[in-house]
């Protein structure tokens, strides 16, 4: 009992500030991801061969900027945007350090979650609605974003996840978290006990948020 | 109210060369003010297109449609958003917003045009008195049943008080008894409010009680137009003969029960009848929808 009060003396303010970077950093991260992301994955449903305004090219282009996004490492990603992160926040260290490579990850893999969950709309609701005489615009979010809301709510939670486990890896330009705890501490120090401390939150974590959309989506779909 | 001039719609296959599909060829018909026209005619006949010609979700390949004395056919932008605007339409699948409550698919018309929202529920729920649904105006389209969800879809369709109402095959997802309650609310709504409406069915019995002229189409061609009771008691094509010879053999074996008979029925089509014991079930109605009815 001692042991464990004389651990969380010792390293409980460290524990506590890595919860929270990693919490700011895979929050911000995701939150830019779907700013960016909801509207590529918009733009691909809209413009795809049976959408409402089907352009080829565009729509080709933009699946190839999609899988492309998604087909680079992050850790390289990572290293190779170093120059880019300066120009956008000024540093490539910490959490704005990491916040950008982050996005410019995540943005791509947003793009096609959006567009699955946009693909399950029931095309027939889009007729119903242009036969009232909506507008493309009306149309993407009234009835596309509206109807999905529960399954984008279900990939946010997803994407969260996604961009916790990329965040660890942020560690190496210095951008704190549990992950970089983990490595740092247990890895190159050999402190399990920290290491066990920093993964056991990274699992409660995890899971929190994976309940916490679920049960939100749960709540929101009235299907 | 509607004049259809030598429509024509053909399907390009890119894959094959040359290979065009006719979904309609050089239909004519006018629909006068206030009428209930009838469109009947097998599955694959083009009844769908032709419907989604006149509120132009299907451009035509050839031919006219005028609304009101205006030719319609090469609208455009704002003004097709208007005209659409002007019709209502109803669903086989009725197309609920399953995301909003009863009383915010009926304003959803009327949110495009930016009405304020006290103006919008009131014209509301004034529809759905009309359609006697009042009470399910928090329920979600999921908590109803398929003809509560059909009302809602009509009082959707009336919230712009349109001219004119388009109905795609309205009640092929229902059972007898509540398809004549949809009928019925159509008939009233088309005498009460004056709206002419275009009815597609491939349900003779259909055509039968709320139509006062039919027009029957086979392969994407016109066969068949007159006052209904004319039509159906001296058929001149057909088309137009197999339709109603199927429903004779089809009562006549209602009456048998045969099993073998009953199944020859299923298959023919007029599945209106054939689930006639079906009652109406409120959740499982809209699954068996999705399943690909």
């Amino acid at each position: 009992m001692e042991a464990v009060l004389a651990f969380f003396n010792q390293y409980g303010a460290l524990l506590a500030q890595g919860t929270l970077d990693t919490i700011v950093m895979t929050g911000l991260s995701t939150l830019f991801a779907y700013v960016i992301g909801i509207p590529l994955g918009v733009l691909v449903v809209v413009t795809g061969p049976a959408g409402l305004h089907p352009k080829r090219a565009l729509n080709a282009a933009l699946g190839w900027v999609l899988n492309v996004g998604r087909s680079i490492p992050f850790i390289i990603l990572l290293v190779a945007l170093i120059p880019f992160t300066r120009f956008i926040v000024g540093t490539s260290l910490g959490v704005p350090g990491a916040v950008v490579p982050l996005v410019v990850a995540a943005a791509p893999f947003v793009g096609r979650m959006v567009e699955q969950s946009l693909a399950e709309v029931d095309g027939g609701l889009i007729e119903a609605a242009q036969s009232f005489g909506a507008s493309t615009w009306h149309i993407v979010y009234k009835v596309f974003l509206r109807e999905s809301l529960p399954s984008l709510v279900r990939g946010a939670s997803i994407t969260f996840i996604t961009l916790f486990g990329y965040s660890a890896m942020a560690g190496t330009v210095g951008a704190g978290g549990l992950g970089d705890i983990a490595i740092r501490y247990g890895y190159q120090r050999y402190q399990d006990d920290v290491m066990i401390a920093a993964v056991i939150l990274c699992v409660i974590l995890v899971q929190v948020i994976q309940s916490l959309g679920g049960l939100i989506a749960r709540k929101m779909d009235k299907r | 109210m509607i004049q259809i001039e030598h429509l024509s719609k053909t399907y390009h296959n890119p894959s094959a060369s040359g290979d065009a599909h006719h979904a309609l060829h050089d239909v004519s018909f006018d629909i006068a003010d206030g009428e209930v026209f009838g469109i009947i005619g097998a599955s694959g006949a083009g009844k769908s297109t032709l419907v989604r010609c006149v509120n132009l979700l299907e451009r035509p390949s050839s031919g006219r449609i005028i609304i009101d004395g205006v030719d319609v056919t090469g609208f455009t932008g704002k003004s097709l958003l208007e005209l659409r605007a002007g019709m209502g339409m109803i669903f086989q699948s009725f197309s609920l917003f399953q995301q909003r409550t009863v009383l915010q698919n009926v304003t959803f018309p009327l949110e495009l045009r930016h009405d304020p929202k006290a103006h919008r529920e009131a014209r509301a729920f004034e529809l759905l008195e009309l359609v006697g649904l009042t009470d399910k105006a928090k329920s979600y389209p999921a908590q109803l049943s398929g003809g509560q969800q059909q009302r809602v879809a009509i009082a959707r369709a009336l919230a712009n008080s349109p001219k004119i109402m388009l109905c795609d095959e309205a009640t092929s997802a229902l059972d007898t008894r509540t398809t004549a309650s949809i009928l019925a609310l159509l008939k009233d709504i088309n005498q009460k409010l004056g709206v002419t409406m275009l009815v597609i069915t491939h349900a003779l019995s259909v055509a039968d009680k709320i139509c006062d002229k039919v027009a029957v189409i086979d392969k994407g061609r016109l066969v068949e137009m007159g006052a209904t009771a004319q039509v159906f008691a001296n058929p001149q094509s057909n088309v137009t003969k197999e339709l109603l010879d199927s429903r004779i053999r089809l009562a006549t074996a209602a009456l048998s029960e045969e099993p073998a008979v009953l199944a020859t029925i299923e298959a023919s089509g007029e599945q209106d009848l054939a689930r006639s014991g079906a009652s109406e079930e409120p959740r499982g109605f809209g699954a068996a929808e999705r399943k690909g009815f």
